[in-house]
């Protein structure tokens, strides 16, 4: 088969513990070096935690796999320093084909809300991904990246986990304050300390293929339910970087895996969906079938659950590595708060409610996707027929027309990390908003962009008209704020003008801004450092922030 | 007139994303015919409609209703 990727093949270094009789302790071990453990490794050693990451293989991901990347995944792979990277090299389509047995029903234009940095998602090969975090990891001397270790004893204790660690010279341990657990779907850490995981596993099966066309093919997402060319089931069409396509076929829970796979079986599948004369090599094949389920808790004492070893989906809407990544950003704040002692160790327990009401939601949303894709029974396939036939004439049915919902992030709207209102708001920037972006000036420099200006520690944003007016009492207020024991940096946000003291204004150049979060002179926004909303008011109140940061950070106001 | 453009929403839960409600809608759709027969599916179809149509009231729309529901499946 052909290959527009060079799988790079990473060195195994032998461990300096292999020949010492004592065994040695670090702060934090992730096991797994996928999307979710390498974001992880990323997120904590630029908070300058060290982190050692241990990982089986010695390469990235084989085939295609996760292909689609949305907004929020990428405003935290650019905290990480791999978000244009990404955007760069990944393909951003709009334009969605919806076609019903052999005719198109609709199409949508997915026309880009304006005024946000990062699309609402790009397709790209997961093995790209990696590669990019890898470098990223490699340029940040506090992780230790181990290929070729291999976790085959995990043992939890009150003060520290010890894993035994295998490689291709021997076996050694090595123990942790933490050991982040990321080492996917069927998590051996996981099987080894005997935790559930729940749910239901799902009877069908899928082929995917990446295929090389040279031709031209425009890059739009096409979904067929009951095509002519493979009857009775679905097949989606999606464009990937380098002139790879990535096709997927549901089989049926009777085909044969092994079967399917072979290219002479794979070939005339997509020979028939493309049409005779197209031109088209195949690069990789696989066979999967899915799980939606999660464990009860993501964490269990000094072990945290992160990604698809906590969480598994069904693939429709990309919320697989995109949830796994958020995990990430929400783990990664609290567990430098708690080593720093700054939190107490209670702080971790919102991120295993936070993380199960999203992955609650991932799975609700997929699994209304799967069933509507793939109706179980005569009465689900006729109102699913019934949808898609009325989806050609009345857009009430196209958007009941459900071919995945495309991962976004939770609104923790429940967090008891979340000060309530007390003062009225409009919009959705409410406690528990994951920050919707917008364009800034910012005439001491940095970014154009409202969140990259967020995202390492708390923060305070104050808006006014014009920044240089903000009164003396407020100034020092708000350098109060940064000398506490868990420091909130303040940031303005004006039209005009530089706030006094050296505090960081930015000018809402478009009036966005203000628009997403119903700012008027004098509204304060106290926001976490994984960028969602923790507390709001119209003034700025100490008591009330400080109440609130106690409260956003798991001591009890 | 009879509403054609998507009109779903549920009024006392908070949703940020648009499509929620509709789904909503189908997924506790295609639950109420869990574990049904065949008969049992088409008489719980068939209530539903009633239930619909008398909160709908309006007798001018149900016909219109009607005649889009027959519209392709009796060829033309």
């Amino acid at each position: 088969m052909l290959k527009t990727y060079q799988y790079p093949k990473f060195p195994f270094v032998r461990p300096a513990e292999l020949d010492s009789p004592q065994t040695r302790h670090v702060p934090v071990i992730v096991v797994g070096a996928g999307p979710v453990g390498l974001s992880a490794a990323i997120d904590l050693a630029q908070r300058n935690i060290p982190v050692v990451l241990l990982d089986e293989d010695d390469t990235v991901s084989i085939g295609s796999r996760g292909v689609c990347y949305a907004k929020r995944a990428l405003e935290i792979l650019d905290r990480y320093g791999v978000g244009e990277r990404v955007v760069q090299k990944g393909v951003s389509w709009n334009v969605g084909r919806t076609f019903f047995r052999d005719e198109e029903v609709f199409r949508f234009n997915l026309v880009p809300e304006p005024d946000l940095h990062r699309p609402g998602m790009v397709n790209l090969q997961q093995y790209y991904l990696e590669e990019y975090l890898i470098d990223r990891a490699r340029e940040l001397p506090n992780i230790d990246l181990r290929w070729k270790n291999a976790v085959i004893g995990v043992t939890p204790g009150e003060d520290a986990v010890t894993v035994r660690v295998e490689t291709p010279a021997g076996a050694y341990a090595l123990s942790c304050d933490w050991l982040i657990a990321a080492d996917g779907a069927r998590s051996p850490i996981r099987r080894m300390l005997g935790l559930d995981i729940e749910g239901k596993i799902f009877m069908d099966r899928f082929l995917i293929a990446d295929v090389v066309m040279k031709a031209d093919f425009p890059p739009e997402r096409w979904f067929w339910f009951d095509p002519p060319f493979h009857p009775g089931q679905s097949v989606l069409l999606h464009r990937q970087a380098d002139d790879v396509w990535r096709i997927d076929f549901q089989l049926g829970w009777d085909a044969d895996p092994e079967e399917e796979k072979k290219p002479e079986r794979v070939i005339p599948r997509i020979r028939a969906m493309l049409g005779d004369d197209r031109e088209f090599e195949l690069e990789w094949v696989s066979v999967y079938t899915f799980q939606c389920r999660r464990m009860k808790r993501f964490t269990h004492g000094r072990v945290l659950f992160v990604g698809d070893a906590a969480h598994q989906v069904s693939p429709f809407g990309a919320r697989g590595a995109n949830s796994g990544i958020q995990d990430v950003d929400n783990l990664g704040w609290k567990l430098e708060l708690v080593m720093q002692g700054k939190a107490p160790s209670a702080l971790l327990d919102s991120y295993s409610d936070e993380r199960t009401y999203a992955a609650d939601e991932n799975i609700r949303n997929s699994t209304r996707s799967t069933d509507f894709i793939t109706p179980k029974g005569n009465v689900s396939k006729t109102f699913r027929n019934a949808v898609l036939g009325l989806a050609r004439h009345y857009p009430f049915a196209r958007g009941l027309v459900n071919s995945g919902r495309l991962s976004v992030p939770s609104f923790y709207v429940d967090s008891p990390l979340n000060t309530p209102d007390t003062d009225a708001f409009a919009g959705r920037m409410v406690p528990g908003a994951p920050m919707d972006d917008a364009p800034v000036a910012a005439p001491a420099g940095g970014a154009p962009w409202l969140l990259p200006h967020f995202g390492q520690g708390f923060r305070l944003m104050i808006a006014l008209d014009d920044a240089a007016a903000l009164d003396a009492a407020t100034a020092e207020g708000l350098a109060a704020l940064g000398r506490g024991a868990v420091p909130v940096e303040p940031i303005v946000v004006a039209r005009e003008g530089s706030a006094p003291g050296g505090i960081e204004t930015l000018h809402d150049v478009k009036g966005r801004v203000r628009e997403r979060y119903d700012l008027q002179p004098g509204t304060v926004y106290l926001i976490r450092p994984d960028q969602h909303v923790a507390a709001r008011w119209r003034r700025f109140d100490p008591a009330a922030i400080e109440a609130a940061l106690r409260r956003a950070s798991g001591q009890r106001a | 007139m009879l509403t054609l453009e998507y009109h779903f929403n549920e009024p006392h839960t908070r949703t940020f994303y648009g499509y929620e409600p509709g789904d909503a809608f189908y997924e506790a759709l295609i639950e109420a015919h869990r574990d049904l027969d065949e008969e049992q599916s088409a008489l719980v179809n068939a209530r539903l409609i009633l239930l619909l149509a008398n909160h709908i009231g309006d007798v001018g729309l149900l016909r219109e209703a009607i005649r889009l529901a027959r519209e392709d499946v009796v060829g033309g």
